[in-house]
């Protein structure tokens, strides 16, 4: 049906003194623009993204005037996570001692072991804080990143503190470290 | 012998039906497809695991650029010019409150809010705009900002939008989030593009056992 008709080229004679035009069908075969249509098709289904921009929330707390109005954290359910920049992470679980022999240096991928761990090391799940500490060096990112942690770890208890003025020189002092190490 | 003779059937089918199927459904989804707009402020979105559509309606986007930058978009045309009147009566700005209306996001110190409305729209781009200055902790514009929002939308919740680029630096959003909590917004929304949850999560397997996530 839908084909060229070729055989009018050749069949046609020619009588004295009469020129007959040739005749062709009218038909187009449509099977490559059948084609070309699936294909455009195709292309414009892998060419969008069908993803749409999600949100996250974040629920600030109210600053606390009084420090008694803080809340209060039992020590040994704490882990505080420090943001350093280059995509740097450490931690230290309770308080930091005065010699920071428990500040410990990790990274985005690993830090997910260290917080199941504490989570699974903490008697009372109510007691399970943690406290995230961006330096003025890391990157919206990071702090995404960390949160999107809380989030994957169902960490419930979480608050976002600025640095100490001690803990911003530690992660300072560590990271210029760890970049002098490889060079000795 | 009497041969049944088969009747010669062609093998070509008649294609145009096809065509027309194939060029309906191209048409049907390059009509349906929603263009991303065309973005003043180039922003790369970090990615999450949250799963929530990110609100259209009624938004306060507070906008971090990969430099710090800071720039405020709003799509309520209304609640826009409450704030520019309230700016000329207050600041004396003498703002336009037409151009003020119209204009997608702020990116611009006070001072300098009337040249950047006097701006033609397509150059204002995010890279050449000033931003909101936000560094300087004593002079935050953003909270003044946020306070005409606030004030702007007597009562109501706008839904407060926070987008900020991978490579912004923390200072930034830590002077947005103090903006926010100074006029007690103190929930809002970071726009994040979808992520798959890490297989073995906790959370995986929460979603694994089928319970429904808290957002």
């Amino acid at each position: 049906m839908a084909e060229m008709d070729t055989s009018s080229g050749g069949g046609h004679k020619k009588g004295p003194g009469v020129k007959k035009g040739k005749k062709l069908s009218t038909r187009v075969d449509l099977t490559p623009m059948v084609d070309l249509g699936f294909l455009l098709i195709t292309f414009f289904i892998f060419t969008t993204t069908m993803s749409q921009a999600t949100a996250m929330k974040l629920i600030l707390p109210k600053d606390a005037d009084k420090p008694e109005d803080q809340n209060k954290a039992k020590q040994s359910g704490v882990i505080t996570i420090l943001l350093g920049k280059d995509n740097n992470v450490f931690y230290y679980e309770g308080e930091l001692t005065p010699n920071a022999s428990n500040f410990q240096s990790s990274n985005f991928h690993d830090i997910r072991e260290v917080l199941i761990k504490k989570k699974n090391s903490v008697s009372d799940i109510k007691d399970f804080v943690v406290i995230l500490k961006p330096s003025d060096e890391c990157t919206y990112k990071n702090v995404v990143d960390i949160l999107d942690e809380m989030t994957i770890n169902v960490c419930t208890r979480y608050a976002l503190v600025d640095i100490t003025d001690i803990e911003s020189q530690l992660v300072a002092k560590s990271e210029a470290m760890a970049a002098a190490a490889p060079a000795n | 012998m009497g041969r049944a003779k088969l009747p010669r059937k062609s093998t070509s089918i008649d294609m145009t039906a096809m065509c027309d199927v194939a060029f309906l459904l191209l048409s049907f989804f390059i009509l349906t497809t929603k263009f991303k707009p065309s973005e003043a402020i180039a922003v790369t979105i970090p990615k999450s695991v949250a799963a929530k559509v990110a609100p259209t309606k009624d938004i306060v986007q507070v906008i971090i650029d990969k430099d710090g930058k800071v720039f405020l978009e709003m799509d309520d045309e209304e609640v826009k010019e409450t704030m520019a009147n309230t700016l000329n009566t207050t600041k004396n700005m003498g703002l336009d409150v037409k151009a003020f209306k119209k204009a997608p996001f702020f990116g611009a110190p006070f001072g300098n809010l009337k040249s950047f409305l006097a701006l033609p729209e397509d150059q204002r781009k995010g890279n050449l705009l000033p931003g909101i200055p936000v560094k300087d902790t004593a002079n935050n514009e953003l909270t003044e900002w946020m306070t005409l929002v606030r004030d702007a939308y007597q009562g109501k919740k706008p839904n407060l939008l926070l987008k900020g680029d991978n490579l912004a630096k923390f200072p930034a959003f830590k002077s947005v989030i103090t903006a926010f909590k100074k006029n007690d917004f103190l929930k809002f929304q970071m726009v994040t593009s979808p992520e798959g949850v890490p297989v073995g999560t906790e959370l995986w397997k929460k979603s694994q056992a089928g319970e429904k996530r808290e957002e």
